[in-house]
């Protein structure tokens, strides 16, 4: 195909008025508003289904809700969970349950941040928050331990009151939050 | 004779010292104004706005591994970045910073220039062709293509512009009638400033000293896409570093280039900045307000360089050829032709 090239007037032959015009352009952008966002003081927005750091929770009366069943040891596709199952002391209230996790760690090198581990859970025990910047300077400070899985995970405000009240919220529980899509 | 050597030992401190400071500060301009051009920030870590950047750059460059590659010639590799960066500052000398400075406790007056030359700009022509010696042995001595492909590039244009640069400040010494620096102020002082009388002048005398100063949009030489460093592909550390310096302070000279040959130096068009200080408080404003124009045309090689895209090879050498030669010819023919009308 040919183009018909457009005939340029002996002015715009020079090419000043493109280069007149470019410098007008970048001279226009100086006192613009920028773009940078200073990263370590401003945090980027994240949103509704971001995928952080898989991370234990508790629920709202402050048990741990892991049950150690290992479905996410097992789903998980790199091998970065490992639990250590123990069983729960007959005399404690909770003794119904069972099991709890003796040890639970998540090896923050391998962990993908797939999010099976929180699909497999039937305890709504584990779930991946919004911590993105995993960073430390040896490698044994990634194998994120329970304790340092619990604080992270902190309280799941759920409506899940499945232990002590058969699945019914107690009787004098707040109105329970909705699990909603937050935007920080 | 003593005084005079400590007077010049002071006042060639005074002026290296502003120049690689303003060198320095150049840099940290042009990241910048380059960063807001970009809607950016730019470098805001070290010191308040990033002021305290330039300290922490050479910091970096001091502290830097200095690789010595074995295939190089190492003489002329040591060589070269220094051959670079000299010039430059010599240069300097001739041009006027202000008009004199009345110290207290002196008989003199002091003169704003180092040397003050009667073959000035001759002078300036001369030592700054050197600068492409530098980058000529720092292509040829680092054995390697690219940077050797870029020293070729780059002699050829800074040979070409040469004349150029040379031919089109003919018609502002046939106008002033001498090639004194200091004198040709002067006459901008009384008179009009010559980028008025000489615009083509003024146009073809800017765009051969980007070429010269091998910055963008002729910068060729390390055009980075093609030629990955150009000419300084090989160098690290401090040799590196001057390679930038020089580059920096060959872009200070043209721009003091430009203000004392086309806007009046350290001249303002009303009194009391018109005539040569008569008190120390002028001579010190006739300084600052060189260095004010000076800061100016700095900002527009930056401006310049984070706006215009880079020439192709043959239409850098058709525009240096086959238009600016013919049009500085033209020029001289021309600005003769008036300035016998308007004698006569």
């Amino acid at each position: 195909m040919q183009v018909e090239r457009p005939k340029l007037t002996i002015w715009e032959r020079t090419y000043l008025p493109q280069i007149l015009h470019g410098l007008w352009l970048t001279l226009k952008h100086i006192p613009r508003r920028k773009f940078t966002r200073q990263y370590p003081e401003e945090k980027p927005p994240l949103y509704g289904a971001y995928r952080g750091a898989p991370t234990l929770v508790k629920d709202p009366e402050g048990r741990i809700k892991c049950v150690s069943c290992q479905l996410c040891e097992f789903v998980c596709p790199p091998k970065a969970i490992r639990i250590t199952p123990g069983t729960r002391p007959d005399g404690s209230p909770d003794a119904n349950v069972e099991k709890e996790p003796k040890e639970f760690v998540i090896d923050m090198l391998r962990c993908i941040y797939c999010g099976y581990c929180e699909e497999v859970c039937p305890e709504e025990a584990i779930f991946l928050k919004r911590d993105f910047a995993i960073a430390g300077y040896k490698r044994e400070e990634l194998q994120f331990n329970m304790e340092k899985l619990l604080e992270l995970g902190g309280v799941q405000e759920d409506s899940i009151w499945k232990w002590k009240y058969k699945g019914a919220p107690p009787p004098d529980a707040p109105a329970a939050p909705k699990r909603e899509a937050k935007v920080s | 004779m003593i005084p005079f050597l400590l007077i010049n030992l002071v006042k060639i401190a005074c002026v290296i010292g502003v120049m690689l400071t303003v060198v320095a500060y150049t840099v940290l301009a042009e990241r910048k104004v380059c960063a807001w051009m970009q809607d950016r920030i730019g470098p805001n870590r070290v010191g308040p706005m990033g002021l305290l950047q330039p300290l922490a750059d050479g910091l970096k460059f001091v502290f830097k591994e200095d690789v010595l590659s074995h295939h190089v010639n190492k003489v002329y590799f040591t060589l070269a970045p220094m051959i670079a960066l000299v010039p430059a500052l010599i240069t300097i000398a001739v041009v006027p910073w202000g008009s004199q400075l009345m110290i207290p406790g002196l008989a003199e007056p002091v003169k704003g220039v180092i040397a003050d030359l009667n073959v000035g700009i001759l002078f300036v022509f001369a030592i700054s062709s050197l600068g492409v010696y530098g980058i000529v042995l720092a292509g040829w001595s680092s054995n390697s293509k690219y940077p050797f492909l870029g020293s070729i590039r780059s002699s050829a244009q800074m040979i070409s512009y040469e004349v150029c640069l040379g031919l089109s400040v003919v018609p502002v010494f046939m106008q002033v009638g001498s090639l004194n620096l200091s004198q040709v102020v002067e006459y901008q002082a009384h008179h009009v400033w010559l980028g008025l009388c000489q615009p083509l002048s003024f146009f073809i005398f800017v765009v051969s000293a980007f070429a010269e100063t091998n910055r963008l949009p002729f910068d060729l030489p390390e055009a980075e896409q093609e030629l990955v460093g150009g000419y300084h592909t090989e160098y690290s550390s401090m040799k590196f570093a001057m390679f930038f310096m020089g580059e920096y302070a060959a872009m200070f000279v043209a721009s003091a280039l430009m203000v004392t040959l086309f806007f009046g130096g350290w001249s303002l068009p009303f009194a009391p900045f018109n005539v040569p200080a008569q008190t120390l408080g002028v001579g010190l404003a006739h300084i600052g307000i060189f260095l004010v124009k000076v800061c100016g045309f700095l900002f527009f090689y930056i401006w310049v360089r984070w706006t215009i895209p880079r020439f192709r090879y043959d239409q850098l050498m058709a525009l240096g050829w086959k238009l600016f030669i013919p049009l500085t010819l033209l020029n001289i023919l021309i600005s003769g032709v008036v300035l016998t009308l308007m004698s006569k």
